[in-house]
């Protein structure tokens, strides 16, 4: 499906050598010419105003040569400092993705793609958590995320790199950003992937995620074109354990910026106000919901989760009621957490909850209602009533606390 | 101030329902509904342009033509104009394919300062087709804004990054999209809605009318491919204990003693 330029409709305007993310158009005598290497993304027949490109036995359906990328990459998010935990989870999988790909005979490289400033050891620390190669861009430019360059940046490394996979942690900024790359590069974008594996038959990427309000999950694929992209929930995959003797190699690349390329001005940062609430961390979450009642109800909970050592978390109802900030709220449009211990109290149990607890190692809850979707989700249920069982629970702990001191 | 909202015909996902034999989503008698982010967009632009002289707001939808309820119900809360690109070509588009389709659209109605977008349907949840639809149109954009601000041409754009609060200034044309927490929609003024079925007129454009390169449009222009739906197994099978409230958390403190769960 080789793409042809056709020579008597080429006005030698040069949009296409721009919007080519390969670099494989050049202009020669005015005309355009494709060099070795077109992956037929057809980024240059969308721009092309006169027809001049096309592709040669068009079958109705774009199909990229996908032979031509190898690999997987994954955006690091970070603070200039240190590496966000998403960013490690990814590259863990990624790791992961490379091993079942060496099953099917064939080597991958994980490639972790660095980009801000004064970085110091980072890179190092992507090596130790499971990156074979770091490609670092170091420019002052790229202090502070901004989506023009940042896109900008990455399409340029994907497209001298031409990665199979192309990973970002499902936060914001992977949000801003990755469906910009994708459009760019023409390929397909999964968000908020809470699973993702090689699938045995075709080696492609398989995508796993949910939808509608988590009542369904969707397995999504990207067969024919590259790279394969997604963002993914942070919380769900795991770290590669840091091995400081790994190696891997680092690369430094240039980015080429000019002054039409900054159109995002950022003019404030403020971090926000509130202590961070660290649930995707948590060992143990004590949760409350609209069983609590109201705000006191929820300060009973933090006593016994203050006693634990826990971190407090909330259902969307018991955030909807504003008894509690979102930054707690547990779910589906909330966090994913993974603690060992989920102590779910006046919960009901909705689908849209449970996609945020289940990969908790044990579940406990504690709820009036016998028939509460909850009951089958948890390894044991209390029924009975939370305020006259989680203040004596948080006393026993305490008890128990002081005889064993 | 000429600003577009794109806006989406969604199930309302509150009402939808698994059958638990096949496990195939049940979605006879669930209603349609505007994405509850659009209306929000909406609020937002209808705001906007009573702070500027003149202008109008646009509603722009691709679907099937039944979603031309969903811009019957924009008209009520106000907006100016409805656009449907509706064709049995456009069907199983994904987010790229979706986001191509109403740039083509956009580039149609060429006069617009403004393009406002949820931030996220209820249904796919993807929240890509906001940034993707800038892509295409080459524009500068804002997710998630909590906050809009227009002064001449600048507009300016608070929105929450996870941890921190950016606060973005960008040239128009551009486009936002913008978080449920930036406003509470009106409802729909009832005179307005009778109005909104009476004079106003929901355009239908096709394929035809629209400059398309079909490589890009509908199941062929989707990159992404849905494999497999399935429900998701919580199950647990665990246990019920029903005992007075002392011993419920004796048990509790057990459990957690039982599996080393305590830190001391
Ligand atoms: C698109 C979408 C996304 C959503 N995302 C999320 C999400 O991320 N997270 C989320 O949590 N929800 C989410 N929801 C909402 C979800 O559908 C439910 O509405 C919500 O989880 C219910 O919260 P709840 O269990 O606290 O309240 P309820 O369902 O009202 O349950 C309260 C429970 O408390 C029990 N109870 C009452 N009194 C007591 C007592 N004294 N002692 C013990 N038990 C008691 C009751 O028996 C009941 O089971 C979403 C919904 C949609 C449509
Ligand atoms: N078919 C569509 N027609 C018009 N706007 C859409 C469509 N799909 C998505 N959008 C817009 O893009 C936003 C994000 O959608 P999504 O990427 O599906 O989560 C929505 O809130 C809408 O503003």
């Amino acid at each position: 499906m080789p793409v042809i330029v056709h020579e008597e409709k080429c006005t030698g305007c040069k949009l296409c050598v721009a919007a080519c993310p390969y670099t494989v158009i050049s202009m020669q005598e005015e005309k355009a010419v494709l060099l070795p290497g077109c992956t037929y993304c057809g980024a240059c027949i969308d721009t092309c105003e006169f027809g001049a490109i096309t592709f040669e036995d068009f079958q109705g359906r774009l199909c990229m040569d996908v032979a031509l990328f190898k690999g997987t990459h994954v955006f690091i998010e970070h603070d200039n400092q240190t590496a966000s935990k998403v960013s490690l989870e990814l590259l863990g999988k990624a790791r992961g993705l490379a091993d079942e790909f060496s099953r099917q005979g064939k080597d991958q490289l994980v490639t972790a793609i660095l980009i801000g400033y004064e970085l110091g050891d980072m890179a190092d620390e992507l090596i130790a958590y499971g990156a074979d190669h770091v490609i670092v861009v170091n420019d002052e430019s790229f202090k502070m995320y901004r989506t023009d360059i940042y896109t900008k940046a990455i399409v340029q490394i994907a497209g001298v790199k031409k990665p199979e996979i192309l990973l970002f942690g499902a936060t914001a900024q992977g949000r801003d950003l990755a469906p910009r790359i994708a459009s760019r590069l023409r390929t397909g974008l999964t968000a908020d992937c809470t699973a993702l594996e090689i699938c045995k038959d075709e080696g492609i990427l398989l995508q796993t995620k949910p939808a509608f309000g988590g009542n369904m999950m969707v397995t999504i694929a990207c067969p024919d074109n590259r790279p394969q992209m997604a963002t993914v929930r942070p919380g769900v995959m795991k770290k590669y354990p840091r091995d400081p003797d790994k190696i891997g190699t680092k690369e430094v690349m240039k980015i080429d910026l000019d002054e039409n390329d900054f159109i995002i001005h950022i003019r404030d940062i403020m971090a926000s106000t509130k202590k961070h609430v660290k649930l995707e961390d948590a060992e143990i979450i004590v949760a409350g919901g609209h069983g609590v009642n109201n705000q006191q109800g929820l300060k009973i909970l933090e006593t016994l989760s203050d006693e634990l050592g826990a971190e407090l978390g909330a259902s969307r109802a018991a955030v909807d009621e504003g008894w509690i900030g979102q930054d707690h709220q547990i779910g589906q449009t909330g966090k994913t957490v993974q603690p060992d211990l989920y102590i779910a109290c006046g919960i009901s149990g909705s689908l849209q909850h449970l996609a945020g607890i289940s990969q908790s190692k044990y579940i406990i809850a504690i709820n009036t209602d016998r028939k509460a979707p909850i009951v089958s989700a948890s390894d044991v249920t209390f029924i009975g009533d939370l305020f006259q069982i989680v203040p004596v629970l948080k006393d026993k702990i305490r008890e128990y606390k002081k005889r064993t001191d | 101030m000429n600003i577009i909202v794109t806006v989406k015909q969604v199930p309302d996902t509150h009402e939808v329902k698994i059958d638990p034999k096949t496990g195939a989503l049940i979605r006879e008698g669930v209603p349609s509904i505007i994405n509850p982010e659009d209306k929000n967009a909406i609020e937002e632009a209808l705001r906007l342009k009573k702070s500027s002289d003149d202008g109008e707001v646009t509603v722009l939808s691709m679907g099937p033509l039944q979603a031309e309820s969903t811009l019957r119900e924009a008209l009520s809360m106000g907006v100016d104009r409805a656009i449907l690109v509706s064709d049995r070509a456009f069907a199983g588009a994904d987010t790229l394919a979706t986001s191509y389709t109403l740039s083509m659209a956009i580039k149609k109605i060429e006069r617009y300062d403004l393009i406002l977008c949820g931030s996220q349907t209820i249904d796919g949840e993807t929240g890509q087709v906001g940034p993707q639809l800038a892509e295409w149109l080459d524009l500068p954009q804002a997710t998630h804004a909590e906050e809009i601000n227009i002064q001449g041409n600048l507009v300016t754009v608070k929105s929450n990054f996870d941890s921190v609060t950016r606060v973005m200034e960008m040239k128009t044309p551009a486009l936002i999209t913008v978080s449920n927490r930036i406003n509470k929609p009106r409802y729909k003024h009832m005179n307005k809605v009778l109005r909104a079925y009476r004079d106003k007129a929901v355009v239908t454009w096709s394929k035809e009318d629209l400059k398309l390169n079909p490589i890009r449009i509908g199941l062929n222009g989707s990159p992404t491919w849905v494999r497999k739906t399935f429900v998701h197994s919580h199950s647990r099978d665990g246990i019920v204990v029903e005992k007075p409230a002392a011993n419920c958390a004796e048990d509790i403190l057990d459990f957690i003693l039982e599996k080393a769960l305590l830190k001391l």
